[in-house]
């Protein structure tokens, strides 16, 4: 943190300052660590052993928050007879379906009860909600989310107030962490036992009433193909110990670009609409009603979806969307499985993706198999990029490492290139939402330079003259081109569209047009539109929320009236959890939100994020639904049972629990379990430049006995784009290097600001080499080992240049995600530079002929 | 100049009369020194902005000096940032002014070896028209015997670095458009 938010790492210092214990868990010494209580080095990917093993202390100890478990979360409820743990099946859950690769979670459900997933993926199960496909078992009548369910009073799950049922959630979570001990941890991820001691006691002692533990966490834990389940194991751990909606609790997911928040809710990716509305998947006779039977709840928020949906499609189609052709529902593509980036480059070299847009990415240094990016984008008809420099995705039939190596040649290459120059923050006004969900406002400053054009310039001109030649067209195909409300006016010589008639678009208007306040106010009737429901009320009152500025030393430390975030300007969210189920804080020390009997309604130092007038002893009536149904102590107001998750019944691909699994490509056998990686991560095709490595015992793994893991520096900004051409960040940070200790150095016989050459199954690069105490080896399986770590900025272009480390990466993913496994892989090292030319590609092949790779190898189950 | 102000700017007297007896601070001070201002001191106004690196978000305060920007400087109001920056944050200034930024449309043609330049509204233009063609190459009404009404002809990627207001109008184009190969940073 102290490396990659530095800013924010003062936060950290002044809560240190105030007595507070920092620990640092990271194969690296790092600023970070120089400046903690505690450096905590483990093995890169063994990290849901490690938290696992947090969790095994906190159970078999009883230092759970009791008061808090049994009021908030799912630890009372009790499971179906039919779920299997990987306790029962070494390694597995129930309803494995080995051919498949996946999962079918009927058996994972609560007794007598079906419960929906709070994000992304539900569509995915459409067939099974709606009646129509396979897996009819018990979720028929697990149809109760929508207008046609069960009875209510039937549909509520089962529980056990003394969490002592054998099969209620917290003993199945007692049984399946029980394995993961001190002894355990030390083995799997190299972490002394009294090391491991310290952090337990520091967590735990650290929790409570009076005290709350934080955990902030980055690509550090996304990046593997259990990704998602090393974030689910922090929130095991942090709800046993009531430290979720409490100020100074949490987990804090930091992220790297500035508005990379904002890119998720209101999403440039494939799977999601506007404010976590899963994207539609293909289904026979599907309409809007279908749809939102399948997807939203009974309970919670998620129950009023229809009206979030339908405020998007007027957002999106205005007068054309009407009730009577399902607010145009059907103008919106589907998708038939991922879409992710990986998917497409598979696309691009297939030829059915003729044409890409690169809006500030730079995937031929930035993304995994980079080699694979860059062969992708050879074989498109155009490439489109915009940026403020010569990035690599926009030179590389120029000079990338294929035309060094003569594998291609640019007289051949068919594609044709324009680079726009895009404009730079100082030059357009818009939002940013930071790390926290806050969004800021930044002004125009200038105009920008030459023909360098603002994005949102750029989208609106395209589709402006794209629905120009497209005008009068009969061809149902474009309808929705046509229908699209796109009448944003623009100002200035260059006809920059106004920014701030977006964000009243996303924020949302009721009939008459005006702005609206809250999302409570959206309607499933057509007679308001929203282009992003959770953005709802960031142009309350017709005034720009997001740029409000009081200074932070002239408010409480909530500090709310500087931006908005969202929902509601909430800055912590599900906070009723700060207040015990009686409304009254936890403690003095940690007041937050809490009830006011007198006045009948929530108040405190931050937004209360519940219904502002339900008191906490309130009851739902029968029959109720949606947020009416949540009852006064279901803090979880986004969950269909209002309850924080231990255990996910429904909404994760792989698994209702954390579970500790061997990364793809790992030098050591899963130590837990017979199954040795995540049996459902997505895997995409062995192609000869995505081969897989041999792993644990198996013979030839010992070719790539080192772990290396990927991370970013203080001085550069991801890929590189923003930062190797400013010459002051280049000058600090002038090349690639790798980071090796001085043990690895001496037996691989590298020489610090040496060159080093590494090796996977996909590529081979060479970095300087720095040798350093800050990479120590560690005792794994009882034997040393070295890891090697690889800053990821570079790539050929700018003021400072190396290789890019993406090249050594694969295409296994997180199968929730779809994120690669940057984080834990495993290479070999050794001295000198890489071989120039075709000599690189045959060193690469060589390696695989030693390992015995082929296009089975790392693709089992 | 008055007696008072001469013998004022003799370094010994203000280390004997003033509030530094060690002349390390105020007493030290030339008159050169006194005389400089901030570079910031003459800009016509101060805009207030995001850092545009990571997801921190913090404030910035951008000068501006006929017509050009000038410096910038963390803002001392944010409650995020409490005017910090990183060097990063500190290089704000290079990445936006900056010589290393191409200020011109160029346009690699099939086959070609080098950049040639082009007229932005014509590179629109063109854009436009391999996007429709691209789009209708790609399109599919059904995908095994079910409705999809999408195009795999055209992807987009990039997201992150980009305001609110730019991420919302690229969905929602390209989903007018059935694209649905839209991605960011978000995975990276």
């Amino acid at each position: 943190m102290a490396e990659c938010h530095p800013v924010g790492f003062q936060w950290v210092m002044e809560a240190k300052a105030r007595g507070a214990k920092v620990i640092h868990v990271d194969p690296r010494f790092t600023r970070t660590s120089a400046l903690a209580d505690l450096h905590v080095p483990l093995r890169a990917g063994s990290d849901i052993a490690f938290l696992g093993g947090i969790v095994n202390y906190v159970l078999s100890n009883d230092l759970y928050f009791r008061d808090y478990v049994v009021a908030y979360t799912n630890g009372p409820v009790v499971l179906g007879e039919d779920f299997r743990d990987t306790e029962d099946l070494d390694g597995v859950f129930s309803g494995l379906d080995a051919e498949h690769r996946s999962y079918d979670n009927a058996s994972w459900q609560y007794q007598g009860m079906e419960v929906q997933a709070a994000a992304g993926q539900r569509d995915a199960e459409y067939d099974r909600r709606t009646g129509r496909g396979r897996s009819v078992s018990e979720a028929a009548r697990g149809e109760a989310h929508g207008s046609g369910g069960a009875d209510i009073g039937e549909g509520e799950p089962e529980r056990d107030e003394t969490m002592t049922h054998p099969r209620c959630v917290f003993q199945v979570l007692k049984r399946h962490y029980a394995r993961y001990t001190p002894e355990m941890v030390e083995r799997i991820c190299g972490v002394p036992q009294d090391l491991f001691r310290q952090v337990c006691e520091l967590v735990t002692q650290n929790s409570g009433r009076d005290r709350t533990t934080a955990f902030a966490y980055a690509v550090g834990w996304t990046q593997h193909t259990v990704g998602v389940q090393y974030i689910r194991a922090a929130a095991v751990l942090q709800l046993l110990l009531g430290n979720i909606g409490r100020p100074g609790g949490g987990i804090l997911a930091l992220r790297g670009h500035a508005s990379i928040q904002g890119s998720t809710d209101i999403p440039t990716l494939f799977n999601l609409l506007p404010g976590y509305i899963p994207m539609p998947h293909a289904h026979e006779h599907q309409d809007l009603e279908s749809f939102v039977r399948a997807e939203a709840q009974r309970k919670g928020f998620w129950g009023d979806m229809r009206a979030y949906l339908v405020s998007l499609l007027k957002a999106y189609w205005g007068d054309a969307a009407t009730a009577d052709n399902d607010y145009c529902f059907d103008h919106l593509p589907r998708l038939t499985g991922s879409h992710s980036t990986y998917e497409t480059v598979l696309a691009q070299l297939d030829g059915v993706c003729k044409g890409y847009f690169l809006y500030g990415e730079n995937p031929a240094v930035g993304s995994a198999d980079a080699r694979l990016q860059r062969l992708g984008m050879a074989n498109l008809d155009w490439l489109v990029v915009r940026d403020f420099s010569l990035i690599e995705s926009a030179t590389w039939w120029k000079d990338g490492p294929e035309i060094e190596s003569g594998e291609l040649s640019t007289e051949d290459i068919r594609t044709e290139v324009f680079f726009l120059p895009a404009a730079a923050h100082t030059e357009k006004d818009g939002s940013f939402t930071n790390t926290q969900r806050l969004l800021q406002w930044h002004h125009q400053a200038v105009e920008p330079p030459g023909d360098a054009r603002s994005d949102l310039w750029f989208t609106y001109h395209l589709g402006r003259i794209v629905r120009e030649k497209l005008a009068g067209s009969t061809d149902p195909m474009d309808r929705p081109v046509l229908d699209l409300t796109w009448d944003y006016p623009v100002k200035g010589a260059m006809a920059e569209p106004d920014a701030e008639a977006v964000l009243a678009e996303i924020n949302g208007r009721d009939a008459d047009g005006n702005p609206l306040a809250s999302y409570e106010q959206l309607k499933d009737d057509g007679s308001t539109a929203c282009g992003c429901w959770i953005y709802c009320g960031v142009y309350a009152d017709g005034v720009n929320q997001a740029a409000r500025r009081t200074p932070g030393r002239e408010q409480n430390w909530v500090a709310n009236q500087w931006g908005w975030a969202w929902p509601a300007n909430r800055r912590i969210l599900y906070n009723r959890a700060s207040a015990d189920p009686d409304g009254r804080p936890w403690s003095e020390r940690k007041a937050l939100v809490w009830w006011d009997a007198e006045k009948g309604q929530w108040t405190g130092h931050d937004i209360p994020d519940f219904p502002k007038d339900r008191p906490p002893s309130w009851q739902p009536p029968p029959g109720a639904r949606a947020a009416e149904a949540l009852s006064g102590t279901d803090a979880f107001v986004m969950q269909a049972d209002g309850k924080g998750w231990l255990y996910v019944p429904s909404g994760l691909t792989d698994g209702p629990l954390p579970t500790h699994y061997e990364p793809q490509d790992s030098p050591f056998v899963n130590l837990l379990y017979r199954q040795q990686r995540n049996p459902v991560r997505h895997l995409m095709p062995s192609l000869p430049d995505n081969r897989y490595q041999p792993s644990g015992d198996e013979p030839g793994s010992q070719v790539f006995p080192y772990v290396a893991t990927t991370y970013r520096l203080t001085e550069h900004h991801t890929a590189g784009g923003m930062s190797r051409w400013q010459p002051y960040l280049a000058e600090l940070q002038p090349e690639f290097f790798c980071e090796v200790s001085p043990e690895l150095a001496a037996e691989r016989g590298l020489e610090h600001t040496g060159w080093a050459t590494i090796v996977s199954a996909r590529g081979v690069i060479e970095a300087r080499v720095l040798v350093t105490d800050r990479m120590p080896p560690l005792t794994v399986h009882g034997r040393t080992l070295h890891q090697v770590g690889l800053p990821y900025h570079w790539g050929p272009n700018g003021y400072s240049t190396g290789d890019a480390a993406n090249e050594l990466l694969h295409l296994a993913l997180d199968p929730n995600t779809h994120i690669q496994e940057t984080k834990a892989f495993a290479v070999d090292i050794r001295p000198g530079r890489r071989p120039r030319g075709p000599a690189a590609q045959a060193l690469v092949r060589a390696y695989r002929a030693r390992a015995g790779i082929d296009d089975r190898t790392g693709t089992e189950l | 100049m008055g007696v008072r102000t001469w013998i004022g700017s003799w370094p010994v007297y203000r280390q004997l009369k003033g509030t530094d007896p060690l002349g390390r601070g105020a007493a030290a001070e030339s008159g050169r020194t006194a005389r400089l201002t901030p570079r910031v001191a003459s800009a016509d106004r101060v805009v207030k902005s995001v850092c545009p690196y990571c997801a921190v978000g913090c404030g910035q305060d951008v000068y501006v000096e006929n017509g050009r920007v000038t410096q910038i400087e963390g803002d001392p109001n944010s409650p995020v940032s409490r005017g910090r920056l990183c060097p990063k944050g500190s290089a704000s200034l290079q990445l936006t002014t900056g010589d290393a930024r191409e200020h011109r449309v160029l346009y690699r043609r099939p086959y070609g070896t080098e950049w040639e330049h082009l007229d932005l509204d014509t590179a629109m233009d063109m854009i436009a028209d391999r996007v429709i063609a691209a789009r209708r190459a790609g399109w599919q009404w059904e995908a095994d015997g079910v409705r999809t009404r999408r195009t795999l002809g055209i992807a987009s990627l990039g997201g992150a670095t980009l305001d609110n207001e730019e991420n919302y109008l690229i969905k929602k184009l390209f989903t007018a458009l059935g694209a649905i190969q839209i991605e960011n940073q978000a995975r990276i």
